[in-house]
């Protein structure tokens, strides 16, 4: 069969070479790549100590440093190196925006897939469990559940987890119960498929596509929702740097200072950009349907 | 005819005796990425009034792009025409600004559509649909326009038409759909009438009364009719001249009776023989080998939960009290229309769903078996279902497909089920070299045969065949028909047939069961149910068949009076049963 196979001309390269032949991906991808290199090599890179309050970092009336001279994207309220912060904010940021909404993505489709593929039940109490969070606001929870547990960015990413899934589950079951129905679902049923190699061979490689939009998605509101968490005292402890938090500090001085709202807020849109680009194409190359139509 | 002149379309009047439409080399292409791809090529015909012309050709043949093409209705930007002239009344219409042919469309050419749940709005009264659609043409006031959709759904005798303004499409059967559809394309008069398939998505008996009711308002209206089919019985019984068209080309053009008669190229004598013909099957011997598969009093029903409180009040009776036996190396047919519940049989012997009564598949009781009995019954009854591309995994390959089974059953190492995939492969006639692809990548006949394969990869003793050929094209039903006869006589499998097509069935079944209603009102060899048909409900099913042969003429039948009753009952409060009678070796058939 080796000989077919590479005859075959329908399968020339591995999806990896086929995502790097898309030009918008390879964008998002280096966007990607230059985050958390920024992120991990922050203490390398940045010029310095994001929490140092630089003596020379506020102008005489006190005010932050405009971007250029010693601080390249200007300084904040406290005097404090912005270029800095943001490369450890970086740290945080992807933490949640990855990790946090990774979990979060992860509950939902299990859940999701769960409830839409076994009904009866199980899928009854998975699914006003659903409603019931849905239904709770969402800040509110993540208040008291930050509170019971001390605040640190890995609570925080749990918190963000635990009430993000929600709306992941809701499409995930929906989509499920339609995919259940169909015909091929119940040709592996008579082949005699158990329920594990339908869900997790059948069902879920065509969630994939749905999974994607919504974890790129996911990525510009979690890092939002550190952010008001943060504010609101039970998110990520100052003086930690994150990309929300930097915005939330100075947006009372948006008009004297843009530059400390402006950068945090075009490197979070970025960062979705980055996700969502990748994303759309991984969704393509993945599917064989889709193949040879760009 | 008197409003024509008033119309807004701007286009007067076709003189008599000229053609009413006339297509000019017409030349309809594709944008893709190696450039133009014509998928309608130089094809030219000339449609009079009041003529019906058929278009007939098999998936592919470019015949459902004509007739958008007409109807100016062809997908942009990808798709367009890239040649030639559509003329009608003189004007150009691929040259019409789109503002000026949607004037047309509708009011000068109407269409109707294969699948009547999808073209009406689900939203929409019927009234409300009928009477936009007239407003949108006629400068008439709501209530005027009201009269009018109220006179056409008489016109095309639908059954209590003041209710039928005020229901939603969902509440209508699907062959009360298309005659709303009907009634909606004729309510302007139009001088030509495009049917796309109008038939292709309804049941037999309903198929006959959407044809005579074309027919008769064809004569009553003097409207030219462009019907699209697959179906060469269709064409025999309504066209006056037929186009038989093949990968975008013209292959042939002739009155309907000549080209019957005397088909003068190839490729149509070839269409035309693999048409299946009811007493065109070989007689068989009988089947005596031991049962496969018994059934014994099964019944299903469906609960309907219903109020705040889920109780079931109503329930769907989908099989009622069925009993019947397939033997080896046997082909059991099982026939009926939609909603009679032989798809739900087949489900039921597969366990897919749940039912009472008795099941014994290979001398092996269905009821009470664990998992691990279920999963090794599913080893000796394995199913093929109707549309070949739902019932395959999209993101799987061809090898990947083939081999699940033997996978899922643990049977062989790795390379022995390649081995088994590429021997399969050849038996169902397709290259051992495709396996590397994906489903999408075959045509629709091919993409059965990968099914059929996956089918027979565990050596069942029953294959069950839900409408397996009745998505296919003529002459592809007749090559997969021909596979299956063949893989019965190696293999000894014995096939549970289920279909609506009483020619297929006649051609190729041993014995025959007749469901109506959930219930098998007449059983028997198929000697006996078609050569000597005893209930009413078979008579009729026989006689709806439209007959490739257009010397042929249909004896008067009663017209049905209204629609098949619901299925759906209260709890306790079932269906009649009826009882079954033998009238001679074996042949039951229903009493009343």
């Amino acid at each position: 069969m080796a000989s077919a196979v590479a005859a075959d001309p329908v399968r020339p390269k591995g999806a990896l070479a086929r995502l790097l032949q898309r030009k918008l991906a390879l964008f998002g991808l280096v966007l990607i790549v230059a985050v958390v290199a920024g992120a991990v090599f922050a203490p390398l890179i940045a010029p310095y100590d994001p929490n140092a309050q630089h003596f020379d970092g506020l102008t005489l009336e006190g005010a932050p440093m405009p971007p250029g001279g010693a601080y390249p994207l200007g300084t904040d309220l406290l005097g404090r190196d912005l270029l800095s912060r943001i490369l450890y904010g970086a740290q945080t940021s992807l933490i949640i925006g990855v990790v946090a909404n990774g979990m979060a993505l992860l509950i939902g489709t299990l859940v999701g897939i769960t409830a839409g593929y076994f009904r009866g039940i199980v899928g009854a109490v998975l699914m006003r469990f659903t409603d019931l969070m849905m239904a709770f606001p969402a800040l509110l929870l993540a208040i008291c559940l930050a509170a019971i547990f001390t605040p640190s960015l890995w609570i925080v990413a749990l918190v963000i987890a635990l009430v993000n899934w929600v709306q992941t589950a809701r499409v995930i079951y929906t989509e499920t119960t339609s995919l259940a129905e169909r015909d091929f679902i119940a040709a592996e049923k008579t082949l005699g498929a158990g329920h594990g190699r339908i869900l997790f061979r059948h069902i879920l490689p065509h969630l994939v596509p749905t999974i994607i939009v919504w974890g790129t998605l996911g990525i510009s509101t979690t890092v939002l929702l550190e952010a008001t968490l943060s504010y609101l005292g039970v998110g990520v402890q100052p003086p930690t740097p994150s990309w929300g938090n930097i915005i939330f500090e100075n947006q009372t001085y948006f008009q004297a200072a843009p530059w400390l709202v402006f950068i945090p807020g075009a490197c979070i849109v970025l960062l979705a950009l980055a996700f969502n680009l990748v994303g759309d194409a991984l969704r393509d190359v993945l599917d064989p349907t889709q193949r040879g139509r760009d | 005819m008197s409003a024509v002149a008033d119309r807004p379309s701007g286009i007067h009047k076709i003189p008599d005796g000229a053609p009413i439409l006339s297509v000019q080399n017409l030349t309809v292409s594709v944008r893709t990425e190696a450039g133009l791809k014509p998928l309608v090529r130089d094809l030219s015909f000339d449609l009079g009034r009041g003529e019906t012309l058929a278009i007939a050709g098999e998936s592919g043949s470019g015949k459902s792009i004509t007739s958008l093409a007409v109807m100016g209705l062809l997908p942009p930007p990808a798709v367009r025409v890239t040649g030639g002239a559509i003329r009608f009344g003189g004007t150009d219409l691929t040259r019409l600004p789109e503002a000026r042919m949607r004037a047309l469309r509708g009011d000068r050419i109407a269409m109707i559509f294969q699948e009547p749940m999808t073209s009406l709005n689900p939203v929409m009264t019927v009234g409300d649909q009928l009477t936009e659609a007239i407003r949108a043409h006629a400068p008439v006031s709501r209530k005027d326009a009201r009269a009018r959709a109220l006179e056409a759904l008489k016109a095309v005798r639908l059954s209590q038409p003041e209710q039928r303004l005020d229901q939603f499409p969902h509440e209508l059967s699907g062959g009360m759909r298309q005659r709303v559809m009907i009634a909606m394309a004729l309510a302007l008069k139009p001088e030509v009438l495009i049917a796309d398939e109008p038939t292709t998505a309804l049941d037999v008996t309903v198929q006959r009364e959407v044809l005579d009711l074309l027919r008769d308002l064809q004569r009553d209206l003097g409207t030219a009719i462009i019907l699209i089919t697959h179906d060469m019985g269709v064409v025999a019984e309504m066209a006056d001249r037929v186009i038989v068209m093949r990968q975008g080309e013209a292959v042939e053009e002739a009155a309907t009776g000549d080209l019957f008669a005397r088909p003068a190229m190839p490729y149509t004598r070839d269409l035309l023989a693999a048409v299946p013909r009811m007493g065109a099957g070989a007689a068989r011997p009988p089947v005596t080998g031991e049962p496969v598969a018994r059934l014994d009093d099964v019944v299903v029903r469906f609960p309907i939960r219903e109020g705040v409180f889920s109780a079931v009040r109503r329930q769907v009776h989908a099989v009622e009290h069925v009993s019947l036996q397939i033997r080896r190396g046997e082909t059991f047919a099982l026939v009926g229309e939609s909603g009679c519940g032989k798809s739900t049989v087949a489900r039921a012997m597969v366990g897919l769903v749940p039912h009472q009564g008795r099941i014994e598949i290979a001398g092996q009781p269905l009821e009470g078996l664990g998992r691990a009995g279920l999963k090794a019954l599913r080893r000796r009854i394995q199913m093929v279902f109707q549309d070949p591309m739902a019932a395959l995994d999209p993101r799987m390959t061809v090898s990947d497909l083939i081999t699940e089974p033997l996978v899922i059953h643990r049977i062989g190492t790795p390379a022995e089920r390649e081995a088994r995939a590429v021997d399969l492969m050849q038996k169902v006639g397709l290259s051992a070299d495709q396996l590397r692809r994906y489903p999408h990548e075959f045509s629709g006949g091919q993409r059965q045969r990968i099914c059929i394969a996956r089918a027979l990869a565990l050596k069942p003793d029953l294959i069950i065949a839900d409408e397996s050929v009745s998505a296919l094209d003529v002459s592809v039903q007749a090559r997969v028909l021909d596979l299956l006869r063949a893989l019965q006589t190696e293999f000894g499998i014995a096939f549970l047939f289920i279909s609506h097509d009483m020619a297929v069935v006649e051609n190729i079944s041993d014995r025959v069961a007749v469901m109506y209603l959930g219930q098998i009102v007449e059983t028997g060899t198929r000697a006996q149910v078609f050569g000597n048909p005893q209930h009413s409900y078979t008579r009729r099913l026989i006689e709806a068949v439209p007959v490739p042969d257009p010397a042929h003429v249909r004896p008067p039948t009663v017209r049905l009076a209204g629609d098949v009753p619901s299925p759906v009952h209260k709890v306790g409060d079932g269906p009649a049963r009826v009882r079954l009678v033998d009238v001679g070796e074996g042949h039951l058939v229903a009493e009343g």
